[in-house]
């Protein structure tokens, strides 16, 4: 379960820059939610996510995972619950390592790192295993730098790393707005294979309206740092694009003009 | 011009360049690994001598004074790191501060003087110039390729590592390797004393080599070192992938960067033109990626990494 209670944090405050970034968001997710978040730019959709994984200190509210509060904890300290997949595909991933060395890294997500080895024999076939179930021929390049890989390949690999160890949140920043359609396609359809696979409490920032519609049990809208829409279940399964502009204006008395929501 | 006499000075310039490898190792670690550009070597290239020679006039065995020379340079790491990590000071100017500092504190160290001799018959040093033309082991060419061997056997162990493989994650991608649990502060503060480190160890041996410490021998330190790197990645960096390979290859640069030097000095050049000839070459090859890349983006070629 994730509780995020007034949660608030303003950018350069005290400045002719200041930005509210999140106004007081509340939210509250079930284990097994999948939340899509959609809002126009500068709603607070991606702050929000970063708060939860610690980027920076929030100013104020206060964050929970399955009822400890995680407000305090550093980012790397809040790592163990937390699965992330990036916008910029060049982010999820160390470019100067081997593929099997990013897995490695990812599986000791959490863990005291000692003077152990690095990656075991047993590890390699596991993960061997589970690039193959991704069907992009990875398993055959373990020993290849992550730099070689396309952007759709990388997404899919930090999706895997993410998930190595079951996170108790995964975290989507947009994860497919960098890749063109098909990419973006395949690696949707693999992140909704893998949340339902292991269960997983998500929440998936997109610009996509049809995207945030098909995908998740619930759907969540943010404007200018806060929660202004939340459907879930028989209700959300009936939305259209539509309703969600008309939810949008009405929520926030503005119409919804953002070419990349509108033409998504 | 004798040839000769080049020939002569070539033993010597190996000998030196395989001290200083020693270091360019270090520097590897913060440049390369962690990508940081760390001037604390300036400094700590003296402290370790400083420490070793100090020690050892005063009595103490010469492996244990290696090793305080080492824990020395480790400290001066420390320092830097702290400097960057916790009081957020930016990694360069940390370590212009450590490096100032150093001054200070390797003349304390000195009992305040600029230089200390240490004479090969009194003490037993691991490595003299006396027996450079040497045909046996106690030739400094022998015992300092040993020592760089251990300190590469040590270093492709560690890097192999789940600690190690933490400190390269830090430098391949900072965000990712915090949303993977890695404390990178510690892993930055881990990476600069294990480069100080190696840095003091080539320090205590170079003053053995010499037979004195002073404390201006670490001046330029870092710019030798950034040669030795740049200089392997040019001539061997499609040869050597392994990451042994690729430490020893840094060695190589640096005896490369000292042959070079002597040919030069043999060919006529003011010896205090030397820095001075260093700094440009370096400049130069620091430029040559950045140059290439201008040309690619004018002749129309694929700028950064492609998508999907």
């Amino acid at each position: 379960m994730l509780e995020l209670i007034d949660v608030r944090k303003t950018f350069n405050p005290r400045t002719v820059n200041e930005k509210i970034a999140l106004d007081g968001v509340n939210l509250r997710l079930e284990d097994g939610d999948f939340v899509t978040v959609i809002g126009g730019n500068g709603a607070g959709k991606s702050t929000m996510l970063n708060a939860i994984a610690g980027v920076w200190p929030i100013d104020s509210g206060s964050i929970r995972i399955d009822g400890a509060d995680i407000t305090r904890l550093s980012e790397h300290r809040r790592a163990y619950l937390l699965g992330r997949v990036f916008q910029d595909p060049m982010n999820g991933t160390a470019a100067t390592m081997q593929i099997e060395e990013n897995l490695a890294l990812a599986a000791r997500r959490g863990q005291r790192r000692t003077l152990k080895i690095g990656i075991t024999r047993q590890e390699r076939a596991a993960y061997r295993d589970k690039l193959a179930a991704l069907g992009l021929g990875l398993e055959d390049r373990m020993t290849a730098k992550v730099g070689l890989l396309s952007g759709g390949q990388r997404q899919a690999l930090t999706l895997l790393m993410a998930t190595l160890r079951k996170p108790k949140l995964l975290l989507l920043d947009e994860h497919t707005a960098a890749l063109d359609p098909r990419t973006a396609a395949k690696v949707l359809e693999l992140s909704k294979q893998i949340v339902e696979e292991n269960h997983l409490m998500t929440l998936m920032v997109t610009h996509n309206m049809r995207d945030a519609i098909q995908y998740g049990n619930r759907l969540i809208m943010m404007n200018e740092g806060r929660v202004i829409l939340d459907i879930a279940g028989e209700e959300k399964k009936r939305l259209t694009v539509e309703m969600l502009m008309d939810a949008f204006a009405k929520a926030s008395g503005e119409a919804f003009a953002n070419d990349r929501i509108l033409l998504g | 011009m004798n040839i000769t006499s080049l020939l002569n000075a070539l033993p010597g310039a190996v000998a030196q360049g395989l001290i200083w490898g020693v270091m360019a190792i270090g520097v590897y670690i913060t440049y390369k690994v962690l990508d940081l550009a760390d001037l604390t070597v300036d400094g700590s290239m003296a402290t370790g001598g400083a420490v070793c020679v100090m020690l050892m006039l005063g009595g103490c065995n010469v492996w244990l004074a290696l090793l305080c020379a080492i824990v020395a340079g480790m400290l001066a790491g420390l320092v830097t790191g702290v400097f960057h990590t916790v009081m957020g000071i930016p990694p360069i100017l940390s370590g212009i501060l450590t490096q100032l500092s150093l001054y200070s504190i390797n003349l304390a160290i000195m009992d305040f003087k600029a230089n200390q001799g240490i004479n090969v018959t009194k003490y037993p040093l691991i490595v003299s110039q006396r027996n450079v033309r040497a045909l046996g082991l106690e030739n400094p060419i022998f015992a300092t390729l040993l020592i760089l061997a251990l300190v590469i056997a040590c270093l492709y162990w560690f890097f192999g590592t789940e600690l190690g493989s933490s400190l390269r994650a830090t430098g391949a991608n900072e965000a990712m390797s915090r949303a993977q649990g890695i404390n990178t502060n510690v892993a930055k503060i881990l990476g600069l004393m294990i480069s100080n480190g190696i840095v003091a160890l080539s320090s205590a041996m170079l003053a053995h080599y010499q037979g004195f410490v002073d404390v201006n021998m670490g001046r330029g330190a870092i710019v030798i070192g950034l040669a030795a790197v740049i200089i392997s990645q040019v001539m061997f960096g499609r040869l050597f992938r392994n990451f042994a390979l690729k430490l020893a290859g840094v060695a190589i640069g640096a005896v490369i960067y000292y042959i070079v030097l002597q040919i030069v000095l043999w060919l006529g050049l003011n010896t205090n033109l030397l820095k001075l000839l260093s700094a440009l070459i370096v400049a130069v090859f620091l430029a040559i990626p950045h140059w290439k890349g201008a040309m690619a983006a004018r002749h129309g070629g694929k700028g950064g990494a492609s998508h999907a």
